[in-house]
């Protein structure tokens, strides 16, 4: 059934940037019905090759063939009406706007806001992303976001479907349920590009790869037929990393407790806490997944006490610090990882050594009052050599860094203030497999010298990697942690979704309103 | 299409570069606007630049009129760092002067060495509470401070001018809205013979070395920034964004009181509703100017009172008329921003 020609066919594709070749002669082509994985680390070039398919970055030499003819694509406008729909890595999408609005905003032909509502939300349903049309983007949690743009290529029934890492954010069913939405796609006729680092969600869901390394391919590979070692030989150059979680003999008693806590969000679409109570001893890292939007910023506001909460409700190490500000949990051996780096975690203009500054102060980098900057960057420089920060210097700017490099600085900046209690979210989001593996192993590694650590985070392979026990945040309720042995995918996901013990039929993530 | 995008690593050469092709671009479209005026541009920047300095009483003049320039845009650096503008410096100025120069009215003639002062403290105190007021309705009702310090200017110059026309005024004065001239104990000693620069100096060169060493090294200052540049970060470390917003705007308000007994104690010598040519307000140029830098700032407001002084010069050698002074502010500043601009950005090339 599949005629000759390839719906879309790159030859030759060159990109070069001032200090880097970010696609090096790419060549590829995809079928119709074909899902096509791109397989890279960050930095391979993939998400550069896409956007010279979607349009929104212009190849320095190479050809593009669209059904046999000869393309040029000027602008993502164009890429749209051949067909070719993306979902960025990195959202773009107007955080004063609706949904509903949002998704207006891209479509070129005119509608009225009410229809399109319905069909967002049909089509958002039967692919199994619920999603509210009128709520504003702001109010979303990444998750949330990447559903929207997700739901808004659908909309404009693509030929060629562009997806940059989508299922980082989602449970394992809705994993399994955006495959069958692919395989759906696919089988209709439309071809996807599937870019991704994950090894065994491309075995089991495309037909064909293209592994890149540094701008170049270094493979075509059918990944039915290869494992995921030899994958990542092609992806990484080397083996995959594994990490190692040696046991603990330290000793065991509680660093945070969290008692009851119920805490009413202030964001109109924010998730409500309800009854929150969990413990976390001393060497052993707690993983608490879940979905984004479902109470973790409140949750991790609540602990490191960007939010203040009743002083009962939080303990570190004996003592009752609800009612404490951030700065004064941070003087009791509290440190804390924010899933934003660049403007949370980190400010983007300064350089590293005085973002060191920024929690690190309390390291005998002042005295009256007055800042000693050599040691900052000292501590700066020890840091980048400690934790492997590859950048220009203890005076690079925090921007200046690739996301991993940067959440490497962040997490030893944290580690380097010898905490009690360490609280991380999202460790690994947007970092190359290399990374991930370093930041988890320093993780665990920092557990067995005593500190209690616990992970927010959205990937779940991650937390069975890491985590000695696992709980589920879903709708503001916090399952019961359970020894990592004795969970399993299948309920973790259940839980994710909602639907708690007693069966509650909730759909959706995110709190009713 | 956006036309300009952010660059990951703005250069610190060109920002310090920018004021000066500020001031080129500033000339050089000051010297299209002389040459419309008919007048020879090279000789006009004669007069406007060079003639007020060959003097020492130009000399003079131009440190009475940068002094007031510098201690105000001293205390608005700090506040525009931090992201808190306050741009209403003139009425702190003047509710400063108010305070200082009440004491000056009633003790002038009669009090010993303790007036001059505590004319001084009670400026300071009266400005840093016109800068309250703001931070208090900031931190209480999320008042935007743009508009509350700007607005409590225009009170200030009613209260002044209610003052000088009524309660203050003095009794032999012929009506005009004006205080009694003030007596020794109230006004600063003069630091030579035949020039008006006074001691007042000392306190200017005192703030520029406390704000310098505050701006380089201090904790506090850092926070500062920081909650100016990313809020979130603030948070996240646990600095008080109230403490910000207090700061800043009682610091800034303390200098522009202090600002305004420096006037009214020094070459005005008494109150009247002339005690500023818009000091307050052009201090908020020479901040930027000086790219927030204590010591760019001291540059940055000599160049300030010499267009004030060059200005002056203009109106009477060039018979040029008055808003020259404004029209070569509004030029530096103008040029200022746009230079900045391409320093945090770039150009974005339409072929892509």
């Amino acid at each position: 059934m599949s005629p000759p020609e390839p719906r879309l066919k790159l030859l030759h594709i060159s990109k070069r940037y001032p200090s880097v070749v970010a696609n090096d002669d790419v060549s590829l082509s995809v079928m119709p019905g074909e899902i096509h994985a791109i397989l890279g680390e960050n930095g391979a070039g993939k998400s550069t090759l896409m956007k010279i398919i979607y349009g929104a970055v212009k190849a320095d030499s190479g050809e593009m063939l669209w059904d046999g003819r000869q393309v040029t694509i000027a602008n993502p406008a164009q890429a749209r009406k051949l067909g070719i729909g993306m979902v960025f890595q990195h959202f773009s999408l107007f955080e004063t706007l609706s949904v509903v609005e949002n998704i207006a905003l891209v479509l070129d032909e005119p509608f009225d806001l009410a229809g399109l509502a319905i069909r967002v939300k049909e089509v958002s349903e039967r692919y199994g992303l619920p999603l509210d049309p009128h709520r504003r983007v702001h109010s979303l949690s990444v998750g949330e976001r990447q559903r929207v743009e997700i739901v808004r290529c659908l909309l404009q029934d693509p030929k060629l479907l562009i997806l940059d890492e989508p299922t980082s954010v989602l449970t394992p069913q809705a994993v399994q349920k955006l495959f069958e939405t692919l395989r759906r796609l696919a089988s209709e006729g439309v071809s996807i590009l599937y870019i991704s680092h994950k090894l065994h969600e491309i075995k089991s869901l495309c037909d064909s790869a293209t592994i890149m390394r540094g701008g170049k391919v270094t493979g075509d590979a059918i990944p039915r037929d290869e494992t995921p070692a030899t994958l990542a030989r092609m992806m990484i150059g080397r083996e995959l990393p594994v990490c190692e979680a040696p046991p603990y003999h330290g000793p065991v008693h509680p660093v945070l407790q969290v008692e009851r806590l119920s805490l009413a969000s202030d964001d109109p679409f924010g998730t409500s806490l309800h009854n929150v109570s969990l413990t976390v001893n001393a060497g052993e890292i707690v993983g608490i997944a879940g979905i984004s939007g479902n109470g973790q910023a409140e949750l991790l506001a609540a602990l490191s006490g960007e939010t203040t909460v009743d002083r009962e409700a939080v303990w570190l190490a004996g003592e009752a610090i609800g009612h404490l500000d951030a700065g004064r949990r941070r003087d009791r051996g509290l440190v804390f990882v924010p899933e934003e780096r660049l403007g949370r975690g980190a400010v983007p203009a300064l350089p590293l050594d005085r973002n060191a500054l920024l929690t690190g102060h309390r390291q005998g980098m002042k005295r009256w009052g007055l800042v000693a900057f050599a040691k900052a960057q000292a501590f700066a420089e020890q840091c980048i050599a400690r934790f492997d920060v590859r950048c220009s210097g203890p005076g690079a700017a925090a921007r200046s860094l690739s996301g991993g490099n940067l959440q490497k600085f962040i997490v030893g900046r944290e580690i380097m203030l010898a905490p009690k209690l360490m609280i991380v979210a999202q460790p690994t989001w947007g970092v190359d497999v290399g990374a991930s593996a370093f930041l988890r192993q320093t993780l665990l590694d920092l557990s067995r010298t005593g500190v209690a650590i616990l992970v927010i985070s959205e990937e779940l392979e991650e937390l069975f990697e890491i985590s000695d026990r696992i709980a589920v945040l879903a709708a503001g309720r916090l399952s019961a942690p359970q020894p990592r042995e004795q969970a399993d995918a299948e309920s973790v996901g259940l839980q994710m979704a909602g639907l708690f013990n007693e069966g509650n039929a909730a759909e959706t993530g995110h709190a009713p309103a | 299409m956006h036309l300009l995008e952010p660059r990951a690593q703005p250069s610190q050469l060109m920002r310090w570069t920018a004021p000066l092709i500020a001031i080129a671009a500033t000339l050089l479209v000051g010297s299209v606007l002389f040459e419309a005026l008919g007048k020879s541009p090279l000789a006009s920047f004669h007069v406007f630049f060079i003639e007020p300095l060959t003097t020492d009483y130009g000399w003079s003049e131009l440190l009475i009129k940068a002094c007031p320039l510098i201690l105000i845009a001293q205390g608005l650096a700090i506040g525009f760092k931090a992201r808190i503008y306050n741009i209403g410096a003139e009425g702190q100025l003047i509710v400063g002067a108010l305070c200082g120069g009440g004491i000056g009215i009633a003790y002038g003639e009669t009090g010993g060495a303790w007036v001059l002062p505590a004319m001084v403290v009670a400026g300071a105190i009266g400005g840093a509470l016109w800068g309250a007021i703001p931070a208090l309705l900031k931190t209480r009702f999320n008042a935007e401070e743009t508009l509350t310090t700007l607005m409590l200017t225009y009170v200030a110059t009613h209260l002044l001018s209610y003052l000088m026309h009524g309660p203050w005024r003095d009794p032999e004065g012929m009506n005009f809205p004006q205080s009694v001239m003030f007596g020794d104990a109230a006004l600063f000693g003069l630091l030579a013979e035949g020039l008006r620069i006074n001691s007042s100096l000392w306190i200017v060169i005192f703030a520029v070395l406390a704000f310098w060493l505050f701006n380089a090294r201090s904790f506090l200052a850092y926070r500062l920034e920081v909650g100016g540049q990313a809020p979130a970060a603030a948070r996240y470390a646990g600095f008080p964004a109230r403490q910000t917003v207090w700061f800043s705007l009682v610091v800034s308000g303390m200098t522009a009181g202090l600002a305004g007994v420096g006037e009214v104690a020094g070459p005005v010598g008494q109150l009247n509703l002339n005690i500023s040519p818009g000091y307050g307000f052009a201090a908020i140029i020479v901040a930027y100017l000086g790219r927030l830098h204590p010591l760019g700032i001291v540059l940055a407001g000599s160049l300030m009172a010499l267009i004030y002084l060059g200005g002056e010069a203009a109106q009477l050698s060039l018979q040029m008329p008055a808003a020259i002074t404004g029209i070569f502010q509004g030029m530096l500043l103008f040029f200022l921003l746009g230079a900045d601009a391409f320093i945090d950005n770039r150009l974005r090339r339409r072929a892509r």
